[in-house]
């Protein structure tokens, strides 16, 4: 067991470079949306960096005490944005969930999930089609308003109390098969990119992208067997899963050409386009050059709309009130805010409204959100309490994530506000 | 090892959430902000209420447990870091809450654990001000603060922690309540013990309840920027605009090399060959009386020499002055893995002389040393960037910081302005003081704390 121990920590020495640069200021307590919870220091960056150098310098015994801590963190990068000595704290802290959970091993229900379903994408689509029939004998609607659904029995395994959002009846990959079209005089040629979230529950958001490329007469490439884009695997420290899913995502796109990697989802945007070159490092030099090339390409729609297409510039419409929430990896990774808030305007019908602490967490974080609910519940209830208190009818976004998270606390609450995604909103006006 | 029946009888107190005794929760309050070993405590225990607060205080004097306070641990001489045999850190932020601002009488009552940031802006909100404005005040307690007697930004017009204070209630070591000072202007009821709590750093003790003046608010603010190309002109125009009767609410310098490493991180155009910047805001109640001693101190620096001087019209362009401030320590921190913060302190006029001084200390360690601070009252931070993996260079940081300490000493300055002296500046105490000074301040905590368990060690050692 020391012996172990001694190797656990002579992997985290590859952190050393990067964590020395804590200067333990203490400014990450202000934005962590965890510790505005808990108040306790091993739940903020702080804290954890802390805990993981005293791991390496083999001070502390208890690497599975260290391990809970470092799942507590919704890697929104608040605290990074935040940190006045510049510390790459996402990067240490997902460099670290692998090298940790190579060292206890992975819990059996993600090994099922990550190495049996998610590399897997033909299996996990099947499984998650027959699901789709079937889940209206466990759950009924919950709000019309925002389309969420909760359990019909009390108590239900993993469900619980959420109010969570159905797998859509159709798939967008079975509403809009492969695509490959060349540019009319829109000039581009785009890739798209859909992710999980939207392919499986909300294609509605995807088929409102595709409108609006083809509005523009964009040239559309959306080739079929694409994957997860890696980050569920990565955030459970699970690489050997992450790099399936990313070489087989690249050998789909390498296939053919075009300008941008669009997707409408922050959460895939920000993976793709910084985590897929980060991870790689252990990669031979000519995968690493294809991995930076095409994490490149990588762009969020909103942005593509904004700076690339030049869509008609804003006007303050009138009509429905509409707020904004911006994902962390929309805002905080990929520094994408302007460009959301432009495309709303282009609405004429639209009124936009600010919320408060519209950059604050939504609380979701992925797998966060089934491993603390109770805790991951409580910051979702602050961004409810803000978008209420703006008096929107609507909330948009640019993260699929997100849209569950806010539909799940807004539908608990019983509020009618909408969720939409940006792209959705703007798609109205073609 | 803490005895099974004590560590039940504090989870019965505080409930099993608030008594923190695994491994990695120690570990997590083994530090603070100061460039020092950590020590990991024995336990964490985190009251919720004055009466669990006044009884787990008690229980530690009983078991001869030595008690650390912690707020946001941005201590940034130690003093937050835990005793190292048995050392039980108590957290405030269980106790957060504002207890009244009063808009009729101008105090606030606060918890101990209450954000000072946050303080500020309910304040604000009421129409009033609570001026003293540390650098980590967006987490930083107001508990900390008076313990530390914090500064800030405003020092030179609207005073320092000390200056706000009014009444402090506390716990002392045995666990029995003890109350000084009071919600009116004038009170003169005892021995004035809420200004000794003043910059005890936990050593007299726990503060339970703190009684804050409030002041009005200025209407107006007029920011300014002037570059120097030789740190006496700038030295002279600070002197030169306090001569003039006008005191600045701000009044900030950057050194050449301060400039240069936020040149490099910002790219916003500074003047990289400018030997000093100054940032200067003036405030005051009536904007034409504000506009006055603005056009007055852009005279003034043009007069002693300023090579430009800019004025901002706008909230956007005084925005954009500041950042070169702004990031000044953003800059520093990130040339470097380590970074060093000291804050000696010299009488105004001798800003020069000190900052020559420790030029020079940087040349003879061979050490990279950006200077910045509170020029209106001789409140510098010299930043040492360095590693301290480095054995080797951080010796002779800790070299070049007795020097620095020795210098500002023999220009009639202090060891510590702002950051207080914990277990980081204890051993120069005598140099600037007396060693009878020391041996008093003993037999007045020997008096209040007779087992030495009030965060022992801190300021006076011992």
């Amino acid at each position: 067991m020391t012996e172990d121990l001694h190797q656990l920590a002579k992997m985290l020495h590859e952190l050393d470079d990067q964590m020395v640069a804590c200067m333990k200021c203490g400014m990450c307590q202000a934005v962590c949306p965890v510790f505005a919870e808990t108040m306790k220091e091993g739940d903020v960056a702080r804290g954890k960096i802390a805990l993981l150098e005293n791991l390496s310098h083999e001070m502390i015994a208890d690497a599975e005490g260290v391990q809970n801590k470092l799942n507590m963190c919704l890697l929104c990068g608040s605290c990074a944005a935040n940190c006045p000595s510049g510390v790459k704290v996402l990067d240490i802290f997902l460099k670290a969930r692998v090298i940790v959970n190579t060292y206890m091993g992975l819990p059996a229900v993600k090994k099922v999930i990550f190495k049996g379903l998610l590399t897997k994408p033909a299996l996990f689509n099947t499984v998650l089609d027959l699901a789709s029939k079937f889940q209206g004998v466990f759950t009924k609607t919950a709000s019309e308003v925002i389309g969420s659904s909760c359990s019909r029995i009390v108590n239900a395994p993993i469900i619980g109390e959420r109010h969570f959002m159905p797998l859509a009846k159709k798939p967008l990959r079975k509403l809009e098969p492969s695509l490959n079209t060349r540019p009319g005089k829109g000039g581009y040629r785009v890739a798209f990119f859909p992710g999980c979230v939207i392919d499986k529950i909300y294609p509605q958001v995807g088929q409102a992208v595709l409108k609006a490329l083809r509005h523009h007469e964009i040239g559309i490439y959306m080739p079929t067997g694409q994957c997860c884009c890696g980050i569920p695997a990565l955030a459970s420290g699970d690489k050997e899963s992450f790099d399936k899913l990313v070489l087989r995502n690249l050998e789909i796109f390498e296939k053919e050409n075009f300008d941008y990697l669009l997707t409408a989802c922050a959460t895939c945007t920000a993976t793709m386009h910084e985590l897929w070159p980060l991870m790689s490092g252990d990669k031979t030099q000519s995968m690493q050059d294809r991995i930076a090339a095409m994490a490149a390409k990588v762009m969020d729609v909103n942005q593509f709309m904004v700076d690339v297409v030049k869509v008609s510039m804003p006007v303050q419409g009138s009509g429905t009130k509409v707020t904004y929430h911006d994902p962390c990896h929309l805002k905080k990774s990929m520094k994408v805010f302007e460009q959301p808030r432009a495309l709303l305007k282009t609405n004429p019908n639209v009124e936009f409204v600010e919320m408060a602490d519209a950059d604050r967490c939504c609380g979701c974080g992925g797998s966060f959100n089934l491993q603390h609910y109770d805790l991951s519940k409580e910051i979702g209830t602050q961004k409810r309490g803000n978008i209420v208190a703006s008096g929107a009818q609507v909330v948009a976004t640019g993260c699929p994530a997100c849209m569950m998270q806010m539909s799940d606390m807004l539908s608990q609450h019983k509020d009618n506000v909408a969720v939409k995604h940006v792209m959705e909103i703007y798609a109205e006006t073609l | 090892m803490l005895s099974t029946s004590l560590l039940n009888e504090f989870k019965t107190l505080l409930g099993k959430d608030n008594v923190m005794d695994s491994e990695s929760d120690r570990h997590a309050y083994s530090y603070d902000a100061a460039v020092l070993d950590s020590v990991v405590p024995e336990l964490v225990l985190r009251p919720t209420t004055s009466e669990q607060l006044g009884r787990t205080v008690a229980l530690c004097n009983e078991n001869k447990l030595p008690m650390t306070v912690r707020g946001a641990g941005t201590n940034l001489s130690g003093g937050t870091i835990p005793t190292k045999e048995h050392g039980v850190v108590i957290l405030t932020n269980g106790m957060n809450k504002i207890l009244e601002i009063n808009e009729e009488d101008l105090y606030a009552v606060v918890q101990p654990g209450a954000v000072t940031a946050k303080f500020a802006a309910e304040v604000a909100k009421r129409g009033l001000f609570y001026p003293p404005d540390p650098g980590s005040q967006a987490v930083s307690t107001l508990g900390g603060n008076v313990a530390e007697n914090a500064g800030g930004l405003r020092g030179l017009k609207y005073g320092v922690t000390k200056d706000y204070v009014m009444g402090v209630n506390f716990w002392n070591a045995e666990g029995e309540y003890i109350k000084s000072g009071g919600k009116t202007v004038k009170c003169v009821t005892g021995l004035n013990i809420a200004q000794l709590m003043v910059g005890s750093e936990g050593t007299l003790g726990v503060f339970d309840e703190i009684i804050l003046k409030l002041v009005p608010p200025p209407v107006a603010s007029k920011a300014m920027l002037a570059e120097f190309d030789d740190i006496n002109k700038a030295s002279e125009t600070v002197a030169a605009i306090i001569a003039n009767k006008i005191v600045p609410c701000t009044l900030e310098l950057l050194d050449n090399a301060t400039i240069n490493y936020v040149e490099d991180f910002t790219k916003a155009g500074l003047p990289r060959d400018a030997a000093a910047i100054l940032l200067i805001e003036v405030d005051g109640g009536h904007i034409a009386l504000v506009d006055d001693d603005a056009e007055k101190v852009v005279e003034i620096c043009k007069k002693h020499g300023a090579k430009r001087v800019q004025m901002a019209k706008d909230a956007a362009e005084k925005n954009k002055l500041w950042e070169a401030r702004r990031n000044a320590l953003p800059a520093l921190a990130r040339a470097r893995p380590t970074t060093v913060l000291e804050d000696a302190t010299v009488p105004r006029s001798q800003i020069p002389a000190m900052i020559k001084a420790i030029n020079d200390i940087g040349v003879k360690y061979k050490l990279q040393i950006g200077t910045f601070g509170h020029a209106g009252d001789g409140n510098l931070h010299p930043t040492i960037l360095t590693d301290k993996r480095d054995k080797e260079e951080f010796h002779r940081v800790e070299l070049a910081v007795d020097e620095i300490f020795d210098v500002a000493l023999s220009l009639g300055g202090t060891l510590s302005g702002e950051h207080g002296i914990g277990t980081a500046k204890s051993k120069w105490l005598e140099k600037e003081t007396t060693k009878a000074t020391i041996i008093y301040s003993r037999r007045l905590k020997k008096a209040v704390d007779p087992n030495y368990l009030l965060n022992p060690g801190k300021i006076i050692g011992g």
